[in-house]
């Protein structure tokens, strides 16, 4: 009996069409960002403002998961820009061979942002690399404060947190104070915005965010 | 609930990996998996066991090696268990630390048998 020693990463195979994505998005000046929460915690409704929100000529792309319907890409078709449903038929997340199968009809050349709404669920999409430049987790007002410690993968791994809902905190006995302890005691240093899609508050401070983060892709590496 | 899934990808390696082996049996696998992988491992163990029931790999046995969460304090550079989610570090009271492990899902080895 030998024993070989391996050192590879399970989803290997993931990780390295992740990284090809990762490199294309790069060489194109795109940002991909990957929205992540449990269902129910207002991505949908998130996108569906920030795409109001955006001018004609804004070259953004979304691609939407579900297990099932084409629902949530025509609620997003409303808006004029380039959107796509990818239909998981009951797998619980998205993985980068989907995502790269999804953006064959799109040149990267023509966006500037690419965003990523994964299959609501904040177990299993935070072990898939989708080859984003950042994850974002949704955590809504009507969920529970202690979300980041039941769930620490998702939010360890996510650059930023939304908190959505926030007209509702009046209403709800959730305390947002808690639940931003909670989630930087999972990650600390993690940077937190909140809104509330309904009113629009705070959807400034999360468009600046994504608009920072879009001029950081774009800006070109200096040739040596 | 994506074991199965995962258990799918380390047979996929197994099967790869035996290529390299002809003649011989793979009759180990051992994977790492850390506190913050977001995977189960008695469900990872249950999926794998249904995957590999009635075929060649029947045999095969997955060997998991859980990984727990460690920091490394930035400033006195101590390494230390987390626990409860704290992340100060127990020797110095700094608060800004850096994991250093738990977000392992790997394949560490294969036993070959000649």
């Amino acid at each position: 009996m030998s024993r070989v020693e391996v050192e590879k990463k399970v989803l290997n195979e993931n990780q390295i069409l992740a990284e090809q994505l990762r490199e294309r998005y790069r060489e194109h000046g795109v940002l991909c960002v990957n929205l992540i929460s449990s269902p129910g915690s207002g991505k949908t409704l998130l996108l569906e403002k920030t795409l109001e929100r955006f001018d004609k000529g804004t070259r953004v792309a979304v691609l939407t998961g579900d297990l099932q319907t084409e629902n949530d890409a025509k609620r997003l078709a409303k808006y004029g820009f380039p959107v796509k449903q990818i239909v998981t038929g009951g797998t619980c997340h998205l993985d980068a061979r989907m995502v790269e199968k999804h953006l064959a009809d799109w040149k990267l050349e023509d966006l500037d942002l690419l965003i990523v709404e994964n299959v609501g669920n904040l177990v299993c999409p935070s072990s898939y690399d989708l080859g984003e430049a950042a994850k974002i987790v949704l955590l809504s007002t009507t969920e529970g404060e202690d979300k980041p410690l039941k769930y620490p993968s998702i939010f360890f791994k996510s650059e930023l947190m939304v908190l959505t809902k926030i007209d509702l905190l009046p209403y709800v006995p959730f305390k947002a104070e808690l639940a931003r302890e909670n989630a930087r005691r999972v990650h600390p240093g993690m940077e937190i915005l909140e809104l509330s899609s309904t009113t629009g508050e705070g959807l400034d401070v999360w468009m600046n965010w994504l608009e920072a983060r879009r001029v950081k892709a774009k800006a070109k590496p200096i040739p040596a | 609930m994506h074991e199965l899934g995962i258990a799918s990808s380390i047979l996929e390696s197994v099967e790869k990996e035996a290529q390299h082996h002809p003649g011989c049996r793979i009759s180990r696998v051992g994977v790492k998996i850390g506190e913050l992988a977001g995977v189960d491992a008695d469900a990872l163990q249950f999926g794998f066991e249904c995957l590999v029931k009635d075929t060649e790999w029947e045999k095969l046995v997955l060997q998991v090696e859980w990984i727990p969460r460690v920091q490394r304090c930035l400033k006195c550079q101590n390494e230390f268990r987390m626990a409860d989610y704290d992340p100060q570090c127990p020797k110095c009271g700094e608060f800004a630390t850096q994991c250093i492990s738990g977000e392992e899902l790997d394949i560490a080895y294969m036993e070959v048998d000649e």
